[in-house]
């Protein structure tokens, strides 16, 4: 049976990973590869690297840590942050990355994950959606660039567009939640996993183990990812795998 | 010497980085002349069935892997590359495979009994061993990344090495003389994964 995924998630900025640099107590615990490495050894399924760097350059620096990652990563990954074209798709997948996340670009334009699913296949091509909810819709509503604009588009609906145009897996944030530590959101999680036929990943809210067999069972969720509960050791992918385990999630 | 056949729709980067972990010499390549050389091949690939059999056609591959196939040379298809090892494939249309393997690629079925699935089959799975290999020594059980849309039906059960259940009984890893297979990538599937790459190394060498 297929497992259920823990997925840590490290924000590179020109070429560093830039959170709980100094809570982490490796050798060089700004460096992505050393990061993802021992992500990698406390069991984690598979990593995403979120590019968030302001510049050109910093973007460069970022193929040459996808290339770093892939020569001693024996675990999938993603990258994500600042995918705008089929060319920067070709650049980051060249380099050894196995799937790519669109996030403000897809909603800019649609067409792109149609494009990328078409020459990469689907299952190269993660649409990531930023979600808060709207007293007005009575619904969640997607944002873009970093959650700063909101967009005419209910979470649903463009989720279930994302997949017609060819994303194979959903990365979902819950923005209400992000940050909070109460847990993901398992209502949005729900609505989402349910009306697509592509798995989605849980993401924003993580504070313990519990919330991500929550994240499961209630929230429906294929896999879960978290930030800052891993780089801040609060708990550990190994930890909350253990506690899966004990609850009968099969995991790996 | 392995080469990996390189026609332009594989992450050629990640099992070339595998295979100079574990010290492998080994190409990478489109040249026949330089292919010929090897004693052993990958084929990789990702993307979509059609376009890669076209592709590896349009470059003379297709004959040249039949050529090597039949001179008893070891090879390992991966991901879409074990997929256009079979006879043909339903995706995109039905389109001709290699036919060094008995069996058609076909979708993931998104339910099964009434329970719904998601589609492509993405993360881990655990392997379900069949039949005894050298490409699966000392393996007995463990888990592989496997992220694919379509699969292997196929009713000759001695191709099959290992499955993985997903609702439907994924063929994980084929082999049948000379040619093997994997779904998942073996570069991307940790200990299991390189386990694998290491006996296939062993075969190609002739250990």
């Amino acid at each position: 049976m297929i497992t259920k995924r823990i997925i840590p998630c490290l924000d590179v900025k020109e070429g560093r990973v830039v959170k709980g640099i100094q809570f982490l107590g490796l050798r060089d615990a700004g460096d992505p590869v050393e990061l993802a490495k021992f992500y990698d050894q406390e069991g984690a399924d598979e990593l995403v690297f979120l590019d968030i760097s302001a510049s050109h350059e910093g973007r460069k620096t970022m193929v040459d840590v996808v290339e770093q990652v892939a020569a001693q990563l024996a675990i999938p990954f993603t990258v994500g942050g600042g995918i705008n074209s089929l060319e920067d798709m070709k650049r980051i997948l060249r380099a050894g990355a196995d799937k790519v996340s669109l996030n403000t670009a897809a909603l800019l334009n649609p067409e792109l994950i149609t494009e990328g699913a078409g020459f990469f296949g689907s299952q190269c091509i993660v649409v990531a959606i930023d979600a808060k909810y709207d007293e007005e819709l009575g619904s969640w509503r997607v944002y873009t660039h970093g959650g700063r604009n909101a967009t005419e588009w209910e979470v649903v609906q463009w989720a279930q567009e994302a997949v017609k145009r060819g994303a194979g897996e959903i990365l979902l944030t819950s923005m209400d939640s992000d940050g909070e530590k109460n847990g993901f959101n398992l209502a949005l999680n729900k609505a989402v996993s349910e009306a697509v036929t592509v798995p989605v990943i849980a993401s924003g809210g993580a504070g313990n183990a519990e919330h991500f067999l929550a994240a499961f069972e209630e929230g429906k969720a294929d896999a879960a990812l978290a930030a800052s509960i891993f780089h801040y050791k609060e708990t550990s992918v190994k930890e909350v795998k253990v506690y899966l385990n004990q609850q009968g999630v099969n995991i790996r | 010497m392995i080469a990996i056949i390189d026609y332009g729709m594989g992450n050629l980067y990640s099992v070339s980085k595998a295979l100079e972990r574990m010290n492998v010499d080994y190409i990478v390549s489109h040249e026949e002349a330089v292919l010929e050389k090897a004693d052993g091949y990958i084929l990789p690939g990702v993307g979509a069935f059609k376009d890669a059999m076209a592709i590896l056609t349009e470059a003379g591959l297709t004959s040249f892997i039949q050529k090597i196939v039949a001179e008893d040379k070891p090879l390992l298809g991966i991901c879409l590359g074990m997929q256009l090892l079979f006879d043909e494939s339903e995706e995109n249309g039905l389109t001709k495979g290699l036919s060094l393997l008995p069996g058609k690629v076909v979708k993931i079925p998104d339910t099964i009994e009434g329970n719904s699935l998601k589609v492509p089959h993405m993360g881990w799975n655990d392997l379900n061993i069949r039949n005894q290999s050298p490409l699966l020594q000392g393996i007995d059980s463990g888990y592989a990344y496997f992220v694919h849309s379509y699969y292997i039906d196929t009713e000759q059960g001695d191709t099959l090495l290992a499955t993985a259940d997903y609702g439907v009984d994924v063929p994980a890893v084929v082999g049948k003389g000379n040619v093997y297979g994997t779904q998942f990538h073996p570069e991307k599937s940790s200990e299991l994964g390189l386990a694998i790459l290491k006996n296939y190394i062993k075969i190609v060498e002739g250990e």
